[in-house]
């Protein structure tokens, strides 16, 4: 795949035909305009989280919410570790991705399968601790529509700060499972040597791509309604 | 290992992945210490100034992901322009809505009295309530 450098866009006509404007295959072009449209999902999600949240006067303090992790005792007083550790298996289940694709170009199908593994676990590793936190924030109460704790400044919260949080990392809890069943299913095609087959492993990039959407937009929901 | 000299061919992909492994560990280990950090500042002044270093953080990380985790900045500058151009919608759909919430928040706090007096009256925390009762 010859990567023409960008250097000769002046003297190419790129929307004349004959020449492809992105150099890039189809199934990739596509993956791309799907992750843009996610992108604008998520975006707009959590600009409305923003927006509600500018509209109040008050909001709960996320270091007294979630502030807790497994085994640990009912006093725990542990604000951002637990999310820390959520957002760590993510971004080392990213590294491993990419990993993947590049055995992947090297045609090294020992290397995918060992990559894509080591990502599918990473990706069950963080729905297992998402389950987790909100079976632990279910236990204190709270759910769509209920909401037992209270703002940061002593008065009574409303129902949004439970709702856009459950909704929110649940719309990313769903792509996060989908990620994962995408991938055990390339697993199995590496395993059955579909790609060996095809000469190429560009199937794994596309589900990279996903992956790693996946991964980013983890970081903006865990900045969110974590730190910000 | 052949693995290697491929790499090298290749721009030394290995070498970046590592390197952008790194930054993007840096950066969230940074986000998390700013985080902490805030949790025992009260200046509003002052944590707004963390939470927009920490918004930065956020999008330097965004930028490694999509550059070199999704290989974006290898492309061809027409797929790269394809992403960046209709993204940067995002810049005025967040200072438009954010600007509209807080204009609704000082509308409501100036014409409806209901609004405004729940904002001044404090309530009993269910939990510490729960925790003193179990201490007992």
């Amino acid at each position: 795949m010859s990567n023409v450098t960008t250097a000769s866009t002046k003297e190419a006509k790129w929307w004349n035909g004959g020449k492809s404007p992105f150099d890039v295959e189809y199934g990739k072009v596509m993956m791309w305009y799907f992750l843009m449209s996610d992108a604008f999902t998520f975006g707009a999600f959590l600009i409305a989280y923003g927006t509600v949240r500018f509209s109040t006067n008050g909001w709960p303090d996320p270091n007294a919410v979630f502030k807790s992790y497994p085994f640990a005792g009912e006093g725990t007083n542990a604000p951002l570790v637990f999310v820390s550790i959520m957002t760590f298996i993510l971004i080392v289940s990213s590294v491993t991705m990419v990993l993947a694709v590049h055995a992947g170009k090297m045609m090294d199908k020992k290397g995918v399968v060992r990559n894509m593994i080591w990502t599918i676990l990473g990706g069950i590793a963080f729905l297992s601790c998402q389950a987790w936190e909100w079976n632990h924030l279910h236990h204190e109460g709270a759910w769509w529509g209920l909401n037992p704790f209270i703002n940061a400044d002593g008065t009574a919260s409303s129902t949004n700060f439970t709702n856009f949080f459950f909704t929110i990392t649940g719309f990313h809890g769903f792509h996060v499972f989908s990620g994962v069943v995408i991938n055990i299913i390339m697993l199995i095609m590496t395993l059955m040597n579909k790609f060996e087959q095809r000469g190429h492993y560009l199937m794994i990039e596309k589900a990279g791509l996903y992956w790693h959407f996946v991964d980013l937009v983890w970081v903006f929901v865990f900045t969110c309604f974590y730190l910000l | 290992m052949s693995q290697d000299t491929h790499a090298e061919h290749h721009h030394d992909a290995i070498g970046e992945i590592k390197k952008v492994t790194i930054i993007l560990s840096v950066l969230t280990i940074v986000e998390l210490i700013l985080g902490f950090w805030m949790i025992g500042i009260t200046n509003p002044g002052s944590r707004l100034a963390i939470k927009g270093v920490i918004v930065i953080l956020m999008m330097a990380k965004a930028f490694y992901i999509v550059a070199y985790f999704m290989h974006l900045k290898h492309e061809l500058r027409n797929l790269i322009m394809t992403i960046i151009v209709p993204l940067a919608l995002f810049i005025w759909f967040i200072i438009a809505f954010l600007s509209d919430g807080n204009s609704f928040r000082n509308l409501r706090n100036n014409y409806d009295s209901h609004f405004k007096e729940q904002s001044t009256i404090k309530v009993q925390p269910k939990e510490g309530e729960k925790a003193a009762e179990e201490k007992k």
